[in-house]
């Protein structure tokens, strides 16, 4: 007889997390996909019960997601500007049906390349809080997707929350996904970018790009070329002169690896241009 | 029921492996269950269920609530949207312990006493074809309604884009939701509305016996909100039933009471109005067994119902659309026996493997609740079938050797709750990996392994077609030009995975199953189970969408296996990656053609040959290679013809029939060289189509002589204003855009009706009963295309009484006659032609009984048939009149087949007896910097020569545009790559653009009221046109399909790097 528990309190689940290997339970968006017809076999705990996981709210410092905030939930905060570039990603998980359940820890701890929320979380500096029954750390973001269904999550911790520090949540942002149809796509590629515009000259640039690479990833050297630049079309120029040599497509049904890297290039323009307008194009 | 768990190497471990070997580990690897609580459609119930169950799972077997669907188990199809708070859900991928204490609304919920304005508005448009994904787009829709009664089409695709459709190409889905406003504001007619009878139904129930389940009793009558006894698994139970009374047949004397409509009459609390009546007779009432009828709905919903008469070019809401909106449509999987064995296939992981089994006795008698491992040792009959008998090479279960990944080799039979919890990872198997070759060019080399041994290099066969001296034609011509197309495979992805069950009656075995073909299926369950065809008995359920897939058998043979063997019922509904890997897909086809003009512009000639990967088994091949040679010219004059088709086997899926038979394929190959030629003619590409076009007179590749009804030329005139309004405005846009650039193209088909010079006859019976009915035995499976209407609307004129009157029984094939597969568009015509025929057999007997001319009227008022002849009236009271076995006072049958002749060696002869003709216009624009296209508008002009129901012919066109784009721009089947609807993709509705149809009427005179088949048509201009509009916008034609945003953009960058 395989365990099932489905705690009300954190500390309930850590708790348990402490005896043994558990499986963890949220959206269930991923987990029953990959389960298939097959029977579970693991102990799972649902972490459904946990109020205390579910909504967003604000520190001095952070923002703080809670582990069980669902899409749809995020969508619907009222959030800074800043923030546009995680909706617009929510808006395109899935479908409406994924949204309203599938959280954007999970979509973190599933570890996909073409996980949704990771450039877009990315493009705000955002780390993962993690909780055991004795310690609780804090990741960035980079730090805690390690590969291709891997992360830094160990077996005793499960994530509590998504922190996004308050001087991250400046400037305006747009996330850009390319498929091959209009809705429920697994990207081919696709970009977050946030920039601060002062005075006509970007202050700050972020840029994230997934689906290019087996962790989704920022593209410093983008964000350097278009630091100090004025907020105009050379923004463009600047991208498209710009390495990027952290992307490392690989070729699948989608498209070829050498598509994917132009295509992720002409939409880091798109999307720079768009955070420096503060207009969505489409992808 | 899941080929996953057949992999050795996909298996998981055990969590508790010390403990699993243990059989009370083994029965209890599962989770333990918990009460759930929570409500269902205003109703609360409680339920007993493992906490992480599939809600869907919880609402189909535990609740018995069949109106939510479940189309691939992984939130991609979104079928089993269900509202959990108010909020659209996939219920596939919601644990069970997360609707506890939460209300859930289902499709079952939504027609509270009468039919919701959206229901209604569904009906109204015809947005609902196949009906399988029709409830979770109507609970999307509702909770889109909730908050926004008035969506803009931007808005409708948002909320509903998490909903697959194959049939209809959503824009009439799109239009429903957008009018369902209107049809809120219309009062409801309540139960003082009078009640004629409606002539609406659904025909799937015929000679079904099915247990009734615990949970609706007779305790839920009017006012009684409780289900009254929330039995907590009726499925897990199985195994307690007394199997007492009619033994091992899922009998009862009611019929299935959890069909939806007794839910919506008598259970979800509209039990307080007409006397709890539900909107829906079921069988076994007056009305007699196998047939259904619709009261008036309650909802002012016109059903259009012509009268006498009127019947053909008119558009009643289709005769079965009702139970397609409430959820009570019963498919595949609807219907499954309580005490039902399940069946598990295990399936080949690989694709070229021989394999032998260990101990299987020991392994399955380790294990509590599995009754039996059945292999092909087990068969009684031939192990070996196929749809076209001298090519039939497929056994049911391999016998040592599978040729392709999916192969089914071994079925595990047990009580439900012991399959549900089968890990299959230790099945006694050893499979021995042997070389594969999966693409054309692999497989025909000299030296290269055989799929089949008598099958010299891996040719099936292949087809010619030879007309005048092409070389000399193209070698005399003013200009030429050649060209190669590649084409992938392509996956049928109806949303209802097959699904059925199968008994055992007496001495003969019920197989109730959807399907395109019930008596191809009896025969080939026959042969395989070593039965005489009459102990098989087909019952088709409502089919959810077949495209070709569900004409060849797919677990008929299986579960009657087990049923004849255990003499148990067997229940078995594929999962998504087991419908996709071990059915049949389209052809992949290697192209080339050479076609030259003369200096006018007119074809001189044309030489074709393709290549058609036709996988492991034969199925369709044959016909692929057959149907291509006749149509690779397209619908123009080629007075200079050869024409190849070659089909080989590969050790790839099995590619059958697919919506064209591979003219699809060879219509991009020809249509895509015709915008070459004029452009090197510098002649316009639609008027250079016009002027080649086939016209009345004229002769056919095979040397046919087409004396009339050939529609192509008012098909591509019709396009003009279009074309030029087109053109203008992408030049018009692409002088100011550098980015994007707009394309249009133009493509052209034609399509011979019914089988290639082979016999396929239908048979029609129709009737009157005592009780003043008119019974048609409708033998067309509908598989959403609407044969259940469009036949019935034939018989109605043909007979000259009103479409109201009739009522329908099912294809079974115990009580219909045989009226072929639904296949080669072929229904309207063939089908047609014998209701038509039926029909004035019917009447000519009723005149003669009643000695009047063929001048007289008919009416029936009660059981009472008038016959009018000028001021003159007949009184025939129908109960007076002796009955048949089946009920009917009168009756006819008769039988049509298409007068067509043999293709001789050189393909020459009269292979069809009728041909359909259409053109579309696609409008696009293409980011070339992204090598994305974004369809704007597809024009279609379809020579149909009658529409016998023109909203349905519109839900053909749209449906099959929508397929045709997807084949066009973003399917291609890779076996053990894309085996999920996420991988695989088909066009989601924000895909498919406004579609302008453009009915075009020439009548043939061999079709019924002049009409000619269109289902396979209305697919095959698209993706040529689509691709002529690709290289309009950007110069690039691409060349091998799909043409994906990464191919479009590899050659847009080769096209820049030549110059």
């Amino acid at each position: 007889m395989i365990r099932y528990a489905k705690p009300t309190t954190v500390d309930e689940a850590l708790a348990l997390l402490r005896e043994g290997p558990w499986r963890i339970l949220a959206g269930g968006t991923d987990v029953y996909p990959a389960q298939g017809s097959r029977p579970f076999r693991d102990d799972i705990i649902d972490i459904n019960g946990l109020a205390e996981l579910d909504g967003i709210g604000e520190t001095e410092t952070h923002w703080l997601i809670g582990a069980r905030t669902s899409w749809t939930s995020l969508v619907r905060h009222p959030l800074p500007a800043a923030f546009d570039v995680v909706k617009q990603a929510g808006r395109e998980v899935g479908s409406a049906q994924i949204q309203n359940v599938g959280t954007i820890a999970g979509n973190l701890c599933n570890a996909s390349p073409a996980a949704d929320g990771v450039p877009a979380l990315l493009a705000l500096d955002a780390d993962v809080e993690l909780r055991s029954a004795v310690t609780t750390r804090r990741l960035p973001l980079r730090e805690f997707v390690l590969g291709v269904r891997r992360t830094a999550l160990r077996p005793d911790e499960m994530v509590t929350a998504i922190r996004v520090p308050k001087g991250a949540c400046r400037g305006a942002s747009a996330f850009l996904k390319l498929g091959a149809r209009r809705y429920l796509v697994i990207s081919i590629a696709m970009v977050a970018a946030r920039l601060v515009v002062e005075r006509g000259v970007v202050v700050e640039a972020a840029v994230a790009v997934g689906s290019c690479s087996a962790v989704a990833t920022r593209l410093p050297a983008v964000e350097g070329a278009l630091h100090g630049r004025e907020a105009d079309a050379s923004l463009v120029d600047a991208v498209m002169a710009a390495p990027m040599d952290e992307l490392s497509p690989i070729a699948d049904v989608r498209g070829s690896a050498g598509y994917r890297r132009d295509a992720a290039r002409e939409l880091v323009a798109r999307a720079v241009r768009a955070a420096a307008g503060g207009g969505r194009v489409a992808a | 029921m899941s080929e996953a768990r057949s992999f050795p190497g996909e298996a998981r471990p055990n969590a508790n492996g010390a403990t699993s070997d243990t059989s009370a580990a083994r029965l209890g690897a599962g989770m333990q269950a918990a009460d759930i609580a929570f409500q269902v459609n205003g109703i609360p119930v409680s339920v007993s269920a493992p906490p992480l169950r599939r809600l869907s799972t919880i609402l189909r077997d535990d609740l018995r609530l069949i109106g939510t669907k479940v189309g691939c188990d992984a939130g991609d199809c979104g079928a089993c949207t269900v509202l959990v708070g108010g909020n659209p859900v996939c219920a596939c991928l919601v644990p069970a312990a997360s609707v506890a204490g939460a209300t859930v609304t289902t499709v079952e919920g939504l027609a509270n006493g009468s039919l919701s304005a959206l229901q209604a508005a569904f009906l109204h448009h015809g947005a609902a074809q196949c009906g399988i994904c029709t409830p979770g787009l109507l609970v999307a829709a509702t909770a889109l309604l909730a908050r926004n009664p008035r969506p803009t089409e931007m808005e409708t695709q948002d909320a509903l884009g998490g909903v697959l459709c194959r049939c209809t190409g959503y824009r009439k889905i799109i239009a429903a939701v957008m009018d369902a406003g209107r049809f809120a504001e219309q009062p409801s007619h309540g139960s003082a509305a009078p009640h004629p009878p409606a002539g609406t139904f659904s025909p799937y129930s015929d000679g079904e016996k099915e247990e009734a389940p615990a949970l609706v009793t007779a305790s839920s009558q009017q006012g009684d909100r409780v289900w009254a006894s929330p039995t907590p698994s009726p499925l897990r139970g199985a195994t307690s039933p007394p199997s007492g009374g009619r033994g091992k047949e899922p009998s009862s004397a009611s019929a299935h009471p959890s069909s939806p409509p007794s839910f919506g009459g008598e259970v979800v609390g509209n039990a307080d109005r007409s006397g709890g009546r539900a909107h829906i007779r079921l069988p076994g009432s007056s009305q007699g067994e196998g047939q259904r009828q619709l009261d008036q709905p309650d909802r002012a919903l016109d059903l259009r119902m012509p009268a006498s008469g009127n019947a053909v070019g008119a558009s009643p809401v289709r005769l079965d659309g009702i139970p397609k909106v409430t959820g009570g449509e019963r498919f595949g999987g609807d219907s499954f026996p309580a005490d039902a064995l399940a069946v598990l296939v295990v399936r080949s992981p690989f694709h070229h493997a021989t394999f032998a089994f260990g101990d299987l006795d020991a392994w399955s008698s380790a294990k509590p609740g599995i009754v039996a491992v059945f292999t092909a040792s087990d068969i009684p009959g031939r192990n070996c079938f196929g749809v076209i008998a001298p090519f039939a090479d497929q056994p049911a279960l391999a016998e040592g050797h599978v040729r392709f990944r999916g192969e089914a080799v071994a079925l595990v039979a047990g009580e439900r709750a012991a399959i549900a919890d089968l890990d299959v990872a230790d099945f006694p198997i050893r499979w021995n990996e042997l070389p594969h070759h999966l693409q054309i060019g692999e497989a025909d080399l000299a030296g290269a392994a055989l799929v089949h041994d008598n099958r010299p290099g891996n040719l099936l066969t292949k087809g010619l077609v030879e007309r005048g001296d092409p070389e000399a034609a193209l070698a005399a011509a003013a200009h030429t030009v050649t060209g190669a197309i590649e084409t992938s495979y392509v996956e049928h992805a109806y949303i209802e995975p097959e699904a059925g069950h199968a008994y055992m009656d007496g001495d003969t075995l019920v197989v109730v199953a959807c399907t395109q073909a019930p008596y191809m299926d009896r025969d080939d369950t026959a042969k395989v189970l070593g039965l005489p065809v009459e102990k098989v008995r087909i019952v088709p359920t409502a089919t959810g969408g077949g495209f070709g897939s569900k004409l060849d058998v797919s677990l008929q043979p299986l579960i009657g296996l087990v049923a004849l063997k255990t003499g148990r019922p067997a229940a078995l509904a594929y999962t998504r990656a087991e419908s996709m890997m071990s059915t049949t897909k389209r052809h992949p086809a290697q192209m080339k053609a050479t076609i030259g003009v003369d200096a006018d512009g007119r074809i001189t000639g044309m030489v074709f040959a393709g290549d058609f990967n036709t996988g492991a088994y034969a199925s369709w091949g044959p016909t692929v290679a057959n149907r291509v040679p006749v149509h690779a010219s397209g619908p123009y004059a080629t007075p200079n013809y050869r024409a190849e088709g070659r089909a080989i086997h590969t050790h790839g899926p099995i590619s059958g029939a697919f919506r064209g038979f591979g003219v699809p394929q060879a219509t991009i190959m020809q249509e895509t060289l015709y915008d070459e030629l004029a452009d090197v003619l510098d002649m316009d590409r639609l008027e250079f189509r016009v002027l080649n076009c086939l016209r009345d007179g004229s002769e056919t590749v095979t040397g046919q002589r087409l004396d009339s009804g050939v529609g192509i030329g008012a098909c591509l005139e019709a396009l003009r204003p279009h074309w030029a309004r087109a053109g203008a405005e992408a030049e018009a846009f692409n002088a100011v855009n550098a980015d994007r650039k707009r394309g249009i193209g133009v493509a052209s088909c034609w399509y011979g009706c019914g089988n290639t010079s082979l016999p396929n006859p239908s048979t029609i019976k129709v009737g009157i009963s005592a009780n003043g009915d008119v019974v048609l035995h409708q033998g067309a499976i509908d598989i959403g295309q609407g044969s259940n209407t469009v036949i019935t609307q034939i018989c109605a004129d043909a007979l000259g009484l009103p479409l109201e009157k009739f009522r329908l029984r099912s294809a079974d094939t115990a009580i219909t006659p045989d009226a072929g597969k639904t296949s080669a568009s072929r229904q309207t015509f063939v089908t047609g032609k014998a209701a038509e025929k039926a029909g004035r057999a019917l009447r000519e007997a009723i005149l003669r009984f009643a000695n009047v001319s063929g001048e007289a009227r008919l009416e029936l008022q009660g059981t009472t048939l008038l016959i009018r002849e000028g001021e003159a009236a007949r009184r025939v009271d129908l109960a007076t009149l002796e009955a048949s076995a089946d009920g009917l006072v009168f009756l006819a049958e008769a039988t049509y087949d298409p007068p067509t002749l043999p293709l001789d060696a050189k393909g020459q002869g009269k292979p069809y007896a009728v041909y359909g003709y259409g053109a579309q216009l696609a409008e696009l624009e293409v980011d070339l910097r992204l090598g994305t296209v974004k369809l704007l508008k597809i024009t279609a002009a379809h020579d149909v020569g009658k529409a016998i129901n023109p909203v349905l012919v519109e839900g053909q066109i749209e449906g099959g545009i929508a397929q045709g784009i997807g084949m066009a721009l973003m399917e291609e089947y890779i076996p053990g790559r894309t085996e999920n609807l996420h991988d695989y993709l088909i066009p989601t509705i924000g895909d498919v653009p406004p579609v302008e149809t453009i009915l075009v009427e020439v009548p043939d005179p061999e079709g019924p009221f002049g009409a000619k088949g269109l289902g396979e048509h209305v697919l095959i201009p698209t993706a040529p046109a689509i691709l002529n509009a690709i290289r309009h916008a950007t110069g690039v034609l691409i060349t091998r399909l799909p043409a994906t945003p990464s191919r479009i953009h590899a050659a847009i960058r080769e096209k820049e790097a030549r110059r």
